[in-house]
């Protein structure tokens, strides 16, 4: 069937800020939609609160709104613009929930608009537990047994039917949440109270437990005339019990015979009918009993999502843009295979590696969190790796997580134990418990002797999997031994040695350690024994047909597919998996960079090995390279494709960090050169040019001993800012105000960071914190955008929102912060992008740090200002001017952008919230608006931050704060609001003639605050943090409140930028408007 | 552990290692795309006469069962992967490959690079081979191959039909049709479902006449796949000529060809043949396209099939060869693929229920009429079945 003729506009729904479930998977698959579209001709409008996306680049869509991704606004965009269909399939959960409710609300009826892809009924089908079960039921599918709740008797009465252990999940949580596994009856009372209270429907559904079964999953794929075809089957490693997001999966399902696979092939394509997704991709979730085959259908996602961005990554086949067709009428028959050109997208790839996912986790960011995985996700990004064997494939995989870990280290090595009884202990606990270390304590185990059966029934991770990782310990003994013996290095590593290491997935780092000589001389000898890294093709047909997508993955075999052209190339490095602190902003100018030399005449190259992203999509560069992104694999691509330049300045740290040693290989760096590089980086030149330069940074020492750090801070005066250097994202960053604090703090930092020196920082309180984005060619130096920070500094720049342009600084300051920026890019010799964060304090300047690369807050400058700085960025590195590009003058909007941070402390329930100066936020938001009230308000409700219109505010803040929440508490009244508080807050209150009820202390009485909370009395909390260590009340009050959604201020400067938009809000309503036409209003000052 | 080498006949060579049987195995190398169903692929009789390269590279990982098993024993006569699992993890495994394999003197061979020699085969096509764990020296290898004879022309269908007939008898079910059918090759699955859907099943030698078939009074004949040449097995095309119109047909892959070739059609060689569980075929008249289970090398040429009644049914959307075809007024139909999977996709499993269909209406309402198939002229019968 040809597409569609009777629609013409087509409005995609994202999903919005990058979230723990919810990352730039959804980035990829609506980029991917959104070209798709476009390219057979429909107009396409978007919502995506996401700044940080390429999908929300202007040039992918006819209308792009950024704007909070709810119904309410949802419904605005489509009296607007009228699209003739809505395709809810491509925003993750965000996306089908949105959808789902406009369509309740009766909008689409009233605007005729078409859900496309799945509608309505389909998807409350596969959403609601009840009816699914009913579907599956109805079509002969096993399904673990459940009974739904609502109160703890029921809960009991049921567990009788079900036993111990038993799943506990929320019916209606925030982001799923709230789950889990109940072993015995003091977990189950537990969960199910938390549960019960969490829901917001008040209703637990209780599950038979198939924790230890092995868990699969199927992506298909469906059309309008019914055909259906699987693109992917994933084995979770972990068995059931982990979350898929959280296990490591490998792909294609390695333990199924071909007639267990047919049998859940059979069943997942029943399952979809059923269910009636009419075209697109679906997740169709399996587990299954090792001891008997019997299989049960755990979920449908009815979307595409995580694992069909990790599908198309490992297949070749890209289910998103397939998707979108389907969508507009095509049938897989008519939709051609890009990767062979000449079979079509209706069939199934077969693959001939294997590939591994494994997440990567962000613990200790939040301490006090519960440390082991469960059925709810908890990691913040993955890798991925291609390998021939599985072996080779996992070591490549772990090395690519960056972690510190060059392949399947030991864990237990460097820690320290009592006796080996006592290792052993910890690792049978640690192997009993999910947790992030697994892989390594099994690693640990066998070298301690454990067989696989006893690591089996410790794990329930499959025999085959164990064997694997036994081989690959089994390897490592006899390099060991081999390393044991006499003689050079050439000796002792032979070249059957060699290879066969290098075919296990062994990496040079590794080799390196085992026999004691540097990385750089297993190289060396590697390269003498003639042993080569092939390069093959993820090709979707396992070499059947000739492929013409050049997406390789390195391997050790015989043949190499390479085909190194003498083009001028240009190879890009990206920022491997996402954490905290190098996410999707990284990637979003990796993949600007590869379309703007594309454009100049370059070929692009990109080398990344993170699924979820754009840069990886095979479309995005005119070569592909998925590894590890370690100087090992890097040198191996560059030597194989001699690339006349190499930018590390766009992936974040991961990329910069190998400038060095990519520098010392001979590689051509372009932009911003090595030792400018290294100026910034490097505390002492640094401050070597900013003396140059008169420009003043906030007293500072460095210090490699306690007794250094203690005269330094002495020197400084307290508090001081101590963290150890060369790390992103704030790691192990602490406000220090006394010398014990100091002592603790310096023997954490100095395992956290090696070799590096810690630093110390007078630290400034109470100062504004600023943000500047520039561009430089070594001619002209534009400031892309000042972004003056909300919150103080001392919150970290990652997780406080912005503004741009500033809106409380002075003409004075600004000019004072834009020479500043300029005078060190000056002396810098900065070539493409450089960012500075500046503190401002009694008018006085001070420069906090200087990145010679891209920041996060590219992205959102670009959007704001409409300039694709990235893009000019990659095009200055490669050689071009920007008075030739045409931006020599820095743009200022007369609109006003708001960056609004986004956390996961709802995954880590009991963990305060606090900020501070390091970074815990997953993703951001953009509000745009004419005012500033309103797109404050904006970023407020992209965010989840509901703030309230009326009602009850709890306000309880510390000393120091006491005397600013004043003012914000006055307007709150005469808004209108109610006004409860501690008692100390509120008899300042009281002095200043406010009345406020006075709630007692946590401890002291009842109902309190945490009582109000669940009743839902309160609207909004404002409460500062009332020390470094809080008191447990506080972070009682602020983690109930994020579990019951209820928006919870920890500033005073957040509080009163939250009472001016609502001040605004209830003046008037806000309206959308598209960034094309922000754009359009825009002038140079 | 022993070396092993392969060799093809244009002299390309990769190295690996013995697991399975000592020995030397000589044959067509082919690559199968199937990324499970090894047992499936190496018992199933149609690779007689070949060396199977899996391009999935990790095998053996869930061992062997009895239950799997596409026949008695295995027939592939050597086999090639990447990588053998050390150990098997299936509750349903029996053994592990390795031993099942030299149980049944299977030479085996990994560590290759079998994404290159697929790459091989894809650019140069199928070529002969020689799997050795024993000879190493490259003017001998090259000369055993070029010894060794062509897949063309071959007639492997004798060395692996059954000696005698017998009764398929698994199923308690009441049976609606009884059905002979012939042993080119054939695979338990095709008896499964033949029997699953509600057949009584005699299976018969290959070389049986159409006669000694009609004798048992079969409400329909199988036509099973099989290894080899077609147009090697005149003896077959012509029993099948004689059954035509008499009797509901409905063939697979070898049995497909051979009815090609009974009604006056050529077959031809592909140039690598078609092995994998995922080639998209369109049924043309539904339009509808499912996902196949490939097994062959030859194909049937419908351009040389004169008969106007005989359509082309089904068609790859690979490489647009003819996977199907049925005849407009005679009960008979057949499809190039393997409907009964064993390994692969179910998607084709209705064409059981097609053929049950073809038998129901058959009983009902029998031919009347003399029909006449065309052939080439000296073979040109007349066929009639009465009232
Ligand atoms: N009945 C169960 N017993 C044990 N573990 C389960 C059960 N159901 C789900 N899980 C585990 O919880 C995870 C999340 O469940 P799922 O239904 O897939 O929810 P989500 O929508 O979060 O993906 C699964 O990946 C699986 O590991
Ligand atoms: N001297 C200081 N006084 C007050 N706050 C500071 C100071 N130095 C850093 N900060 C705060 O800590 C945050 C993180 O520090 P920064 O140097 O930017 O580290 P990162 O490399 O993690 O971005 C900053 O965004 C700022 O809010
Ligand atoms: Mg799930
Ligand atoms: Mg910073």
């Amino acid at each position: 069937m040809p597409k569609r003729k009777d629609i013409k506009k087509i409005m995609i729904i994202g999903s919005g800020p990058i979230i723990i479930s919810q990352a730039c998977e959804f980035d990829y698959s609506g980029t991917q939609a959104c070209k798709a579209l476009r390219e057979e001709g429909y107009k396409v409008v978007l919502v995506n609160s996401n700044p940080a996306t390429i999908m929300t680049d202007p040039q992918f869509a006819d209308a792009t709104y950024i704007e909070p991704v709810t119904p309410e606004v949802v419904e605005k965009i489509i009296a607007r613009e009228r699209p003739d269909a809505l395709l809810p399939t491509l925003g993750g959960q965000t996306g089908l929930n949105v959808a789902v409710e406009v369509a309740k609300r009766g909008v689409l009826k009233k605007y005729k608009v078409e859900m496309i892809g799945a509608d309505r009924r389909t998807i409350e089908k596969a959403e609601d537990r009840d009816l699914f079960k009913k579907a599956m039921q109805k079509i002969g599918l096993d399904l673990p047994r459940s009974i739904n709740i609502k109160s703890m008797t029921e809960a009991k009465k049921a567990l009788n039917v079900l036993g111990l252990p038993v799943v506990i999940r929320p019916s209606f949580t925030l982001g799923g949440t709230g789950g889990g596994v109940a072993y015995n009856t003091q977990e189950f009372e537990d969960l199910v109270a938390r549960g019960l209270e969490y829901s917001m429907i008040h209703e637990v559904l209780l599950e038979e437990s198939v924790v230890g079964w092995k868990e699969f999953e199927l992506e298909v794929m469906r059309d309008r005339k019914d055909n259906v075809v699987i693109i992917c089957s994933i084995e979770n490693f972990d068995p059931m019990g982990v979350h898929t997001g959280d296990s490591i999966t490998v792909a294609p399902a390695q333990t199924l015979t071909d007639a267990e696979y047919q049998n859940m092939r059979d069943a997942a394509i029943r399952s979809i009918r059923e269910i009636g997704v009419d075209t697109g991709g679906c997740n169709v979730q399996f587990a299954i009993n090792p001891k008997d085959g019997r299989m049960v259908m755990i979920e449908i996602n009815p979307r595409v999502s995580r694992s069909s961005a990790l599908a198309s990554k490992a297949t070749g086949f890209p289910i998103a843009k397939i998707a979108a067709k389907l969508a507009v009428g095509y049938t897989l028959d008519e939709i051609p295979n890009d990767i062979t050109r000449e079979t079509p997208a209706c069939f199934e790839p077969a693959i001939d590696y294997c590939v591994i996912k494994i997440p990567r986790f962000t613990f200790e960011k939040f301490p006090g969190a519960e440390q082991g995985l469960g059925t709810s996700m908890k990691s913040v990004g993955e890798a991925m790796a291609i390998g021939r064997t599985f072996k080779e494939a996992l070591q490549k995989g772990l090395r690519s997580l960056e972690t510190k870990r060059n392949g399947l280290d030991s864990l237990t090595a460097s820690m320290e134990f009592d006796s080996p009884q006592h290792q052993r202990e910890f690792i049978v606990k640690k192997l009993r418990q999910p947790n992030e270390n697994r892989i390594y304590c099994i690693g640990d185990a066998l070298r301690a002797g454990m067989s696989v059966p006893e690591i089996h029934e410790l794990t329930g991770i499959d025999h085959w999997f164990l064997e694997n990782i036994r081989e690959i310990i089994e390897h490592e003994g006899t390099l060991k031994k081999s390393a044991g013996k006499p003689g050079a290095l050439a000796e002792r590593l032979p070249a059957g040695l060699m290879e066969e290491s290098k075919k296990m997935g062994f990496s040079d780092r590794q080799l390196a350690v085992f026999f004691g000589c540097p990385e750089e001389d297993v190289r060396q000898l590697r390269r003498s024994q003639g042993l080569k890294t092939t390069y093959k093709l993820v090709d979707t047909c396992a070499a059947e047909f000739d492929a013409y997508t050049p997406y390789y993955y390195s391997t050790y075999e015989s043949e190499d597919e390479s085909r190194p052209d003498t083009k001028q190339k240009v190879m890009i490095l990206g920022g491997g998996p996402n954490r905290i602190g190098q996410g999707i902003e990284f990637d979003y100018c990796c993949v600007h960079a590869s379309f703007a030399l594309k454009e100049a005449g370059f070929e692009t190259i990109m080398v990344n090995c993170n699924p979820e992203t754009v840069s990886t999509d095979y479309d995005t560069s005119d070569k592909l390279y998925f590894e590890p992104m370690t100087k090992e694999d890097v040198l191996n691509i560059v030597e194989k494709e001699k690339p006349w330049g190499v930018i590390v300045q766009l992936g974040g740290q991961t990329p910069l960090n190998l400038t060095l040693s990519l520098k010392k290989a001979g590689v051509n760096i372009i932009g911003t050169t090595p030792e400018s590089i290294d100026i910034a980086e490097d505390r002492e030149k640094f401050k070597a040019l900013l003396d140059r330069l008169k420009l003043r940074q906030p007293p500072n020492g460095t210090a490699r001993t306690f007794e250094e750090a203690k005269s330094a801070a002495a020197r400084i005066g307290y508090p001081v800012l101590v963290r150890p250097s060369y790390v992103l994202g704030g790691r192990a960053m602490e406000i220090v105000y006394d010398e014990d604090t100091l002592e603790r703090f310096i023997k954490e930092a100095s395992l956290v960071a090696g070799e590096h020196p810690v630093l110390i920082d007078k630290f400034l309180e109470d100062a504004i914190e600023v943000d500047v984005d520039m561009i430089a060619d070594g001619e002209s130096f534009v400031v892309g955008g000042i972004l003056e920070h909300i919150e103080e500094a001392g919150i970290h720049s990652g997780d406080s929102a912005m503004v741009l342009p500033p809106y409380s600084l002075s003409a004075e300051i600004i000019n004072k912060i834009r020479s500043a920026t300029v005078a060190m890019a000056r002396e810098l010799k900065v070539v493409g992008l450089m960012n500075v964060q500046y503190a401002v304090r009694d008018n006085k300047l001070y420069v906090l740090e200087v990145n010679p690369r891209a920041s996060r807050t590219v992205p959102f400058v670009s959007k704001a200002i409409g300039v694709p700085l990235a893009k000019l960025a990659a095009r200055v590195m490669a050689g071009a001017k920007l008075k030739d590009l045409g931006f020599t003058q820095e743009r200022v909007p007369g609109y006003s952008s708001v960056k609004e941070s986004v956390f996961p402390f709802n995954r880590f329930p009991g963990v305060d919230i606090m900020l501070g100066p390091e970074m815990k936020s997953t993703g951001e938001v953009m509000g745009i608006d004419d005012d500033l009230g309103r797109a404050y308000m904006k970023s407020q409700l992209a965010a989840g931050q509901n703030l309230p219109l009326k009602g009850t505010v709890f306000v309880s803040v510390r000393d120091k704060d006491k005397r600013g929440i004043v003012f914000v508490v006055k307007r709150l009244i005469d808004l209108g609001f109610d006004v409860v508080a501690t008692e100390g807050t509120a008899s300042v209150l009281r002095k200043n003639g406010i009345k406020a009820v006075v709630l007692p202390k946590v401890w002291e009485a009842r109902p309190n605050i945490l009582d109000y909370v669940k009743d839902g009395k309160i609207g909004l909390i404002i409460n500062t943090p009332s020390g470094r260590i809080p008191r447990a009340d506080e972070v009682k009050i602020r983690s109930s409140a994020i579990m019951h959604g209820i928006p919870c201020i920890t500033t005073v400067s957040g509080a009163q930028a939250s009472v001016n938009a609502i001040e605004v809000l209830l003046k008037k309503d806000l309206d959308v408007e598209p960034l094309q036409a922000y754009h359009k209003r825009l002038k140079t000052p | 552990m022993k070396k092993a080498i392969l060799m093809l006949e244009d002299g390309f060579t990769l190295e690996g290692r013995s697991f399975g049987a000592e020995g030397e195995a000589l044959g067509e190398v082919v690559f199968n795309t199937s990324m499970t169903g090894y047992q499936e692929i190496l018992t199933d009789p149609s690779y007689k006469g070949q060396i199977v390269a899996m391009t999935y590279p990790l095998i053996g990982n869930y061992g062997v069962n009895s239950k799997d098993a596409e026949s008695a024993r295995p027939w592939a006569d050597g086999f090639i992967i990447k990588e053998k699992s050390r150990i098997f993890s299936n509750w349903r495994a029996e053994m592990s490959l390795e031993e099942y394999l030299n149980k049944n003197h299977i030479v085996a061979a990994e560590g290759f690079d079998t994404r290159a020699l697929t790459r091989r085969i894809r650019s140069s096509g199928a070529m002969r081979g020689i799997l050795s764990t024993r000879e190493t020296d490259p003017d001998i290898l090259k000369q055993k191959v070029m010894a060794s004879p062509a897949m063309a022309g071959r007639d492997l269908v004798r060395e692996v039909t059954c000696g005698q007939a017998y009764e398929w008898r698994v199923g308690a079910k009441r049976k609606e049709f009884s059905v002979v059918a012939v042993d080119y090759g054939i695979k338990y699955n095709s008896l499964r479902l033949l029997d699953l859907a509600g057949c009584k099943v005699k299976v018969v030698p290959a070389t049986t006449s159409a006669g000694e078939i009609l004798a048992f009074k079969p409400d329909g004949v199988f036509l099973s796949n099989g290894p080899g040449d077609p147009a090697a097995l005149d003896y077959a095309i012509t029993e099948i000529r004689k059954l035509i119109g008499l009797v509901p047909l409905f063939g697979i892959c070898l049995g497909h060809q051979l009815l090609g070739l009974a009604l006056g059609g050529k077959t031809y060689k592909l140039k690598f043949g078609h092995h994998g569980g995922n080639h998209p075929v369109m049924d043309l008249e539904t339009r509808k396209v499912e996902i196949t289970a490939q097994n062959h090398g030859f194909c049937v040429d419908m351009g040389s099939i004169k008969d106007k009644n005989v359509i082309m049914t089904h068609k790859n959307l690979y490489d647009k060869t003819a996977e199907g075809l049925r005849h407009k007024k005679v009960p008979l139909f057949c499809v190039q693929y393997h409907p009964e999977a064993g390994p692969g996709p179910h998607d084709a499993g209705y064409l059981f229920g097609r053929f049950m269909d073809m038998m129901r209406t058959f009983k009902k309402k029998p031919l009347l009429k003399i029909r006449k198939v065309k052939g080439p002229k000296s073979q040109r019968t007349r066929i009639s079945r009465a009232a």
